[in-house]
C-alpha cells in the first residue's frame, strides 16, 4: 500500500480549510458557548485528522 | 468476519520504516518544546540535565532527555494547580477529563485530559481495534465498570469512533453481563485475561451455560500479560469459541501496541503515535535490534495536558526480528509485554519471571485457572511456593499432574517449588487485575 494512492494534498487542504472555518466561527462566537464548545470539539477531531494525513505532508515537504 | 479497508490508515501503517523514524523524529521535538514551553516540572528536569528542544537533531539524541517514572509524578502531584502539580501544560479549565492509575504500586497518578487528548485516545484504540477486525457491524459489549480507571473507557469511545454498537456493562454483575451478552447476541469483548477467565468459570459453574456457545468471535484483553501467554489464550479462545487478541496500554501512555488478525507471536508498536525505546535493565544502554529483552521507555507524541515523554514504563518487551505478514511496517514486540521490570527477580540466584509460572500452570489440562505464587524467606534460605487448584474431574489423576507440573516448571524456570494443591474455587478470585505474586523477602 503507498500513498500514491491517495491525494493526500488535496485530503490535507480540505482539512486546514475546515479548520480556518472553525477557527472563524470561534471567533465569531466567543459569548456563544454553543458554537464555541461545539467548534471546540470539532477541532479536536480536525486535530486526529493532522495526525493521519497532514504530519506526513509537512514530512514530505521538508 | 473482516470487510472492508484493511487498515486504519491505508498510509502511516504502510509507511517505509526510515520515513517513520523520520517523522517520530519531527513529532518527538514537537512534543518536547511543549513540554518545555508548558510544564514548569518538565523544563526544571531538562534544565537541570543540560538538554533544550535545540539539541535534539537525532533519534539517537533523545537517550540524552531525562526519563520520568510514576514515583517523579506521584511527587509533583496533589499540589497546584490542584491536584496534577507543575507538569500539567494546560489551564485547568481545558481539562475535561479525570482518571487515575490503579495505585498498586503506590500513591494513585491523576491523569488529566483535554478533549483533544481523549480524541486522541480513542484514534489510538481506534488503530488497534481495526486492526483486530472490529467493523460497524459489531455489537461490542464492555463488561467493566466504568469509574476512575481508564482501563476500558478508551476502548468504548474508540468503538464508537469505528463505528461500532457499544453495550457498557458498567454496574451489571458478572452473571447478568453473560446474560446480556446472551441477550443481545454481542459479536466483541473487551477485558483482563483474568476477568474474560472469570466470566466463562461463572457461566460454567454457577449459570450452566458454556460461554462458547454465545455469539462473541473476538475479545480484546489488557491490563495484564494473560493474552500474550500462550497457554491462557488458549484457554481464553477455547472458553468462548473466540478470537483472543492482545493489547497493550496504560494511563500515563495511551494505547501503544496490539496484536493484528495475523496474530504473529507478537504485538505492534503504533510507531505513528508513540516512540517506543528498549533499554537494557542493567547497563541502561539502548538495544536497538531483535534478540535481548529490556524495559520499554515510551514517549507519546500527541498527549498535550499531562505530556508522556520517555516515560520509564517498566514493562518487559523485545523488538523481533520478524515483520508481520499483515503488510504493517510498525514494528513487532516478541511475544508482546513478557513481564514487568519491578517483578523480575532473582530467587536463588536464577532470574525469575511470574508469567513463565503462568504459562506452565495454565498449560496443563487438570489444573484451573488459579494460582497464586509466593517468595519467602525460611531460615536464610529463599523459597517459593506455587499453590495451585485441581479441577473435581482431574483428582485420579494427581500424582501425575503434579509431576508434570514440578518437571515443566524446572524446565521453564530452572526452579524448584514447594507445591500446594487446593480444591478448585479454593484460591482467591479478582474482578479486574490479578495480584498472584507475593515477594515476602523484604517483609522481614
Amino acid at each position: 500500500m503507498s500513498d500514491s494512492q491517495f491525494n493526500l494534498e488535496e485530503i490535507d487542504r480540505l482539512i486546514q480549510s475546515m479548520k480556518k472555518a472553525a477557527k472563524t466561527a470561534a471567533e465569531q462566537a466567543e459569548s456563544f458557548p454553543a458554537v464555541k464548545k461545539n467548534v471546540d470539539r470539532i477541532l479536536a477531531s480536525i486535530k486526529m485528522l493532522e495526525i493521519n494525513i497532514s504530519d506526513i505532508i509537512t514530512l514530505d515537504d521538508e | 468476519m473482516t470487510d472492508g479497508p484493511v487498515y486504519w490508515n491505508p498510509v502511516l501503517e504502510t509507511y517505509p520504516l526510515e520515513k517513520i523514524r523520520v517523522l517520530q523524529l519531527k513529532k518527538f521535538n514537537k512534543i518536547f518544546q511543549w513540554a518545555y514551553d508548558n510544564s514548569k516540572f518538565h523544563r526544571k528536569l531538562y534544565h537541570e540535565a543540560g538538554v533544550g528542544p535545540d539539541d535534539i537533531r537525532t533519534l539517537e539524541d533523545i537517550q540524552t532527555i531525562p526519563k520520568v517514572d510514576k514515583s517523579a509524578m506521584q511527587d509533583i502531584q496533589r499540589k497546584d494547580p490542584f491536584p496534577y502539580g507543575d507538569a500539567l501544560c494546560v489551564p485547568l479549565e481545558e481539562v475535561t477529563e479525570y482518571r487515575q492509575t490503579s495505585g498498586t504500586t503506590g500513591q494513585p497518578v491523576y491523569q488529566p485530559d483535554t478533549w483533544q487528548d481523549w480524541e486522541w485516545w480513542s484514534e489510538s484504540w481506534a488503530y488497534l481495534l481495526w486492526a483486530q477486525g472490529y467493523r460497524p457491524h459489531d455489537r461490542v459489549f464492555i463488561p467493566f465498570g466504568y469509574n476512575v480507571f481508564v482501563a476500558f473507557w478508551a476502548g468504548h469511545y474508540g468503538a464508537e469512533k469505528i463505528g461500532c454498537e457499544v453495550v457498557p456493562g458498567g454496574v451489571l454483575d458478572t452473571r447478568a453481563r453473560i446474560l446480556k451478552i446472551q441477550e443481545l447476541n454481542a459479536t466483541a469483548m473487551m477485558g483482563t485475561p483474568t476477568y474474560i477467565l472469570g466470566m466463562a468459570d461463572t457461566a460454567v459453574n454457577e449459570m450452566n451455560l458454556d460461554p462458547s456457545q454465545l455469539t462473541i468471535s473476538k475479545i480484546t484483553c489488557a491490563g495484564e500479560p494473560g493474552a500474550s501467554i500462550p497457554s491462557t489464550k488458549r484457554r481464553i479462545e477455547e472458553a468462548w469459541g473466540a478470537k483472543v487478541y492482545d493489547h497493550a496500554g496504560a494511563t500515563e501512555i495511551g494505547a501503544w501496541s496490539y496484536e493484528c488478525l495475523e496474530q504473529p507471536g507478537g504485538m505492534h508498536v503504533n510507531e505513528a503515535l508513540f516512540l517506543v525505546e528498549i533499554e537494557d535493565i542493567e547497563t541502561g544502554e539502548i538495544i536497538e535490534k531483535p534478540g535481548r529483552r529490556g524495559k520499554m521507555i515510551i514517549t507519546a507524541f500527541d498527549r498535550q495536558a499531562q505530556p508522556c515523554i520517555r516515560f520509564d514504563s517498566k514493562d518487559i518487551i523485545e523488538w523481533d526480528a520478524n515483520s508481520c505478514s499483515c503488510g504493517r511496517t510498525f514494528r513487532l514486540i516478541k511475544d508482546g509485554v513478557v513481564g514487568r521490570a519491578d517483578d523480575i527477580t532473582k530467587v536463588k540466584g536464577v532470574l525469575f519471571a511470574p508469567s513463565a509460572v503462568e504459562d506452565v500452570v495454565r498449560g496443563l489440562d487438570g489444573l484451573g485457572n488459579e494460582y497464586e505464587l509466593q517468595i519467602d524467606t525460611v531460615d536464610s534460605r529463599e523459597q517459593i511456593s506455587l499453590q495451585v487448584e485441581l479441577m473435581p474431574e482431574a483428582e485420579t489423576r494427581r500424582e501425575t499432574i503434579e509431576a508434570e507440573l514440578s518437571d515443566q516448571l524446572r524446565l521453564k524456570t530452572n526452579l524448584r517449588y514447594d507445591l500446594k494443591f487446593r480444591k478448585y474455587g479454593e484460591l482467591p478470585r479478582y474482578q479486574v487485575k490479578a495480584n498472584r505474586f507475593k515477594d515476602n523477602r523484604n517483609n522481614l
